[in-house]
């Protein structure tokens, strides 16, 4: 696990990096140099930013490391359930139904 | 409080069986803080179209601030990384470098986030200016106090490097500091994405 650290040159944090930086950049131009629909767009960028946010964890985190690595695992990838569960539910529960007054 | 190094194939902030304890546990906060800032995106993401006699979110955002502020966190949250990896090969003046180096950055995006608020409030987008400014404000509010606690914060860790180097002790510390870090930076990926990019399109 702790291999990779053992190098001279940080590799992944270097790659990690660049992929950021990459999927910012993918964000912006999908956002606001194409022409596809508001919503398709909203999709696209959503995946950029949960692939963004898994590259914090495994990569940068440390999550997956140390003997107590499956309960972190476990209790985070549970905490962000819940959190789609809050984010999507309240806004589906706050508009579904109900068109703007 | 000190342990011995028990296995030399583990990091040392893996060492003592507290620092063990304390990187669990501070795992089991960052799922409290997930749920907070779920909360807090949810509210917004209910009331980012009641914008009242207010402003919209097209109206005030400028997109060139908000992309040197993603770069300027994304960056640090890189050199947050570089300070765990320093801290492994033993390398204690780089490991504080590095620290150093991400608050400033840290510092660079507060100064940014202060400046984008002002700016707000010049264009009439108060917290009490309408449903939509106060949810805007408050998950960015919030977000901006937790880099300021994370700076103030690795002061203190700094402080105590400079004092006793990296032992079990404090290397769980600098791991832990860097967990909180990495946390804001993944909050902030979704403050661009969702608020910004989302509110602009």
């Amino acid at each position: 696990m702790n291999s990779k650290t053992h190098g001279g040159f940080p590799y992944t944090h270097v790659v990690g990096y660049l992929l950021s930086i990459v999927l910012i950049i993918a964000t912006l131009l999908v956002a606001f140099k194409t022409n596809l629909s508001a919503s398709i767009v909203m999709i696209i960028i959503a995946g950029f930013a949960v692939v963004q946010a898994g590259l914090q964890l495994f990569m940068f985190m440390h999550m997956t490391e140390g003997e107590d690595r499956d309960t972190k695992v476990v209790h985070t990838v549970y905490a962000v359930f819940m959190a789609v569960v809050i984010v999507v539910g309240s806004i589906w529960v706050m508009t579904a139904g109900h068109p703007i007054h | 409080m000190e342990s011995k190094i028990m296995d030399h194939a583990v990091p040392t902030e893996y060492q003592s069986e507290q620092g063990k304890l304390n990187i669990l546990g501070f795992w089991i906060f960052i799922a409290a803080e997930i749920i907070l800032f779920a909360t807090l995106f949810a509210v917004y993401g209910v009331l980012h179209t009641r914008t009242s006699d207010g402003p919209t979110g097209e109206d005030i955002f400028v997109i060139k601030d908000v992309v040197i502020q993603t770069l300027l966190l994304l960056t640090s949250s890189f050199t947050a990384g570089l300070v765990i990896y320093e801290m492994r090969r033993g390398n204690v003046r780089g490991l504080i470098t590095w620290l150093i180096i991400t608050l400033a950055l840290g510092g660079g995006f507060l100064y940014m986030e202060i400046n984008e608020f002002i700016h707000y409030v010049h264009v009439g987008a108060g917290i009490q200016t309408s449903a939509f400014t106060s949810s805007l404000l408050t998950l960015l509010g919030t977000h901006g106090a937790h880099v300021t606690l994370g700076i103030f914060w690795a002061i203190m860790v700094i402080i105590q490097l400079l004092q006793r180097g990296i032992t079990p002790i404090t290397a769980s510390k600098v791991h832990i500091w860097g967990i909180y870090w990495h946390f804001l930076d993944v909050v902030w990926i979704f403050i661009f994405t969702f608020v910004y990019v989302g509110g602009l399109i």
